[in-house]
């Protein structure tokens, strides 16, 4: 009896796309959909790290206690009542422009792609970028929270910001990993590596090639 | 100096440094404020060291370096007490003339006194210069009496006796509703209530709490938080300790710019000697109330600044601000109760403790208490900081004190609150310095800088510029701040360089939307507000520069 109340404590029914759904205190919004298997969009979530908040795919928009607001699900916390709408004519628009503003640097990437087929980005609606990368940031936290080797991290800030890797602790540790090559949305990473692998520790590389 | 334990022996400290000050001693007050370093006040300083020394009037005269007096524009400014003789951009070769005729002669110099350049009237006084006249200076006043290393000047303005009210005399609740009642908005720029920001940290679950005071000030054209932090560094303590007992936190921090030595001094100073007095530290006044302050310093771009990057800076981590969906006076620094304002707003907190909530919420308007510093600078005779009650209209501080456009120009635009502000017209000059109505024009105040622009300036330059700042200060996290910055920039540099196209205009307010609905922080999401601004007042400026373009082209087809 007194777990059954516990438990009821905790449980939280929030209504997602007119659908009531249970969920737990402490889970977020994503979480909650993902468990009634309602789709929301995302790139730079991944379940075995830290919710993270930048890329803004995964933008509902939520109703609590009369007050209507965009927040990203993969962060808002679950509360008694809540309404979730994970699509909108507001949801969509910001999805399609973001997707426009990744497409601008990874326009080949096919998770951009089919996303953009299902929002009606336009891939050439801005100039195309120089660098690929999206910075969804899921190499460098990979990297920091799983292997806790941090071998690529950020650099610089604002329109700046990049990945790079660090090549005193990547020439260590990449060779026998690469776990993070596969979480790469556009394959940024691998060019990134092969450029800081020939620049900073060839001997290592050839090796490697050699031996295989 | 041994340690103050009771309110009584505070008060016995103070009479002791009065009755050692005689009101009548000349003091030559020399502004060694940022402005004022950067004219080599340092030359003007030493030459009346030297000149003292020699004419062997160092027991007779009093030589003090004082925080900034705000008239940077004239700098560096010399205030010689107790006649209040104000002499402007004051140079070495000047000193033997003051010290002999105005020190030891109180005559007045002609030479070297304000001049109105429109009138060609001349003021003696610092009281009767247009800058100071139409100010109210109640949190700035004490900057020219004051040298910022010295406790004791600070004690004998009467300072620390608020302190010493709220915590033997005052419960932490009085204290908050003293707050709650002037309605002392956040003066760093989101005008939130503090006294709520306060009790909802009170509040919170969680044994430590933390105040912060923000010192950033990373708003380009914003200089007054220096101005105060390292020109009476007490005020700003003083409201820090009172703050952090009427929420019950025994841990503060200053978190301050990396890029200016002398204010991280003056900080260190200020916090030593409060702390050998008993003002800080343990059992502070003898109440039993134990508090510590650290500085930190920032890592040095502008969206540090920003309450929640500030706070993963102090744990730290970088300075990239986290969602907000919990208030940072819930879980701020590692997760807990922080409460963060900005200096001004902690300079505050004595004032209402010691005159009354009734007393400062007579001045300003009905949602906008007491005064506002701002900082002038652009196109505008007297750069510096002014101190006004709110409500006084913009046009007061732009002509009154400010002394208008120079060279004869018209005004064109005032932007407010640096690069998450907006700009106002011309026409909007009679509208009061006040949070909502300012909100309401598009320009919010944000920390008080006012840039003035007059009639050579584009405004869509200025929209560029801000996002130019802008795409270099953001943290670049989130994709719809840094990426709607990258091509709003874009499309705003080909508009400047005469490379606009049609339906620029309607893009920039698509990105807008979308960097303003969907970015993580409040840096994202205002980040388009001076170019929203000037798109609502100067629209037709956009559609000149981007027709410019277009007339050749079409005829062409």
């Amino acid at each position: 009896m007194i777990m059954g109340k516990q438990k009821k404590m905790s449980e939280i029914i929030v209504q997602i796309d007119g659908k009531e759904v249970k969920a737990a205190e402490g889970m977020t919004i994503l979480e909650a959909a993902q468990k009634a298997d309602i789709f929301i969009p995302t790139l730079c979530y991944h379940e075995k790290l830290e919710p993270y908040g930048a890329c803004r795919m995964c933008t509902v928009e939520v109703e609590v206690r009369g007050w209507t607001n965009l927040v990203a699900a993969c962060l808002y916390p679950v509360e008694q009542d809540l309404i979730v709408r994970t699509r909108s004519e507001k949801v969509d628009k910001i999805r399609k422009l973001i997707l426009e503003f990744l497409l601008a640097h990874a326009p080949c990437s096919p998770q951009l792609q089919d996303l953009a087929q299902e929002y009606g980005a336009d891939k050439d609606r801005f100039e195309k970028e120089s660098s690929f990368c999206i910075v969804c940031g899921l190499c460098v936290r990979y990297c920091a929270e799983v292997k806790k080797k941090n071998a690529v991290g950020f650099v610089d800030c604002g329109a700046r910001r990049e990945i790079s890797f660090i090549p005193e602790i990547a020439s260590k540790e990449c060779n026998s990993c690469k776990e993070c090559f596969a979480l790469c949305p556009t394959s940024y990473l691998q060019a990134a590596f092969v450029l800081t692998e020939s620049l900073a520790f060839p001997a290592e590389s050839s090796q490697t090639a050699l031996k295989k | 100096m041994p340690r103050i334990n009771s309110a009584s022996e505070l008060e016995k400290l103070r009479k002791g440094i009065l009755s050692v000050r005689d009101p009548d001693k000349p003091c030559i007050a020399i502004c060694a404020g940022m402005g004022c370093l950067g004219l080599s006040n340092g030359r003007v300083i030493s030459a009346f060291e030297e000149e003292v020394d020699k004419k062997d009037l160092k027991a007779k005269v009093e030589i003090r370096a004082t925080g900034c007096h705000g008239y940077c524009e004239k700098g560096p400014v010399v205030v010689i007490y107790p006649e209040e003789i104000c002499y402007v951009e004051v140079t070495p070769k000047d000193i033997p003339e003051i010290v002999s005729q105005t020190v030891l002669g109180k005559k007045v110099i002609d030479h070297l006194i304000y001049t109105n350049p429109d009138t060609g009237e001349k003021s003696a006084h610092l009281s009767e210069i247009p800058f100071y006249k139409n100010q109210m200076r109640q949190i700035f006043g004490n900057n020219t009496k004051i040298d910022p290393r010295s406790i004791d000047d600070y004690l004998a303005v009467g300072g620390y006796s608020a302190l010493s009210k709220s915590l033997l005399e005052m419960s932490p609740e009085e204290v908050i509703d003293e707050v709650k009642k002037a309605n002392l908005r956040g003066r760093g720029g989101g005008g939130f209530p503090a006294g709520r920001k306060w009790d909802t940290a009170r509040n919170a679950p969680g044994k430590e709490k933390y105040v912060i005071v923000n010192a950033h000030e990373g708003e380009s054209g914003a200089y007054m938080d220096r101005a105060i932090l390292s020109g009476n560094p007490h005020s700003v303590l003083e409201g820090l300790i009172i703050g952090a007992y009427a929420i019950g936190s025994h841990q503060g921090f200053i978190y301050a710019r990396h890029d200016a030595p002398q204010l991280k001094k003056n900080i260190d100073i200020a916090l030593a000697k409060a702390g050998e007095y008993g003002l800080l530290g343990e059992n502070i006044l003898g109440s039993g109330f134990d508090f510590h302050v650290e500085v930190h310093l920032d890592i040095g771009i502008f969206v540090s600044g920003e309450s929640s990057a500030l706070m993963r800076s102090i744990e730290g981590n970088t300075p990239e601000p986290r969602p907000k969906y919990i208030h940072t006076s819930v879980k701020g620094i590692w997760k807990k109760p922080s409460v963060l304002n900005n200096v001004e707003t902690w300079a505050n907190v004595p004032l209402i403790i010691n005159k009354g909530a009734e007393w400062y919420a007579s001045t300003g308007t009905a949602r906008s208490k007491g005064t506002k510093l701002v900082s002038l600078s652009g196109n505008i005779i007297n750069t510096g900081v002014a101190e006004v009650p709110f409500g006084t209209t913009i046009r007061e501080i732009v002509y009154g004190i400010g002394g208008g456009i120079p060279k004869g120009k018209k005004l064109k635009a005032i932007h407010f609150g640096g690069p998450m502000g907006g700009s106002i017209p011309e026409s909007l000059l009679d509208k009061p310095l006040d949070f909502d109505e300012l909100a309401k024009l598009g320009a919010s105040i944000g920390a008080g800088s006012m840039l003035v622009l007059d009639e050579d300036t584009s405004m869509v330059d200025v929209a560029r510029y801000f996002l130019d700042f802008l795409s270099n200060e953001s943290c670049g996290k989130c994709v719809p701040c840094r990426e709607g910055i990258r091509q709003m920039l874009k499309i705003l540099t080909n508009i400047c360089d005469g490379k606009g196209r049609e339906g620029d205009i309607e893009l920039l307010e698509e990105i807008s939307d979308v960097t303003g609905a969907a970015s993580l922080c409040a840096l994202g999401k205002t980040a388009a507000d001076p170019l929203l601004s000037t798109l609502r007042y100067f629209r037709d400026e956009y559609e000149t520069s981007i027709a410019k373009v277009i007339s050749p082209a079409e005829k062409r087809e």
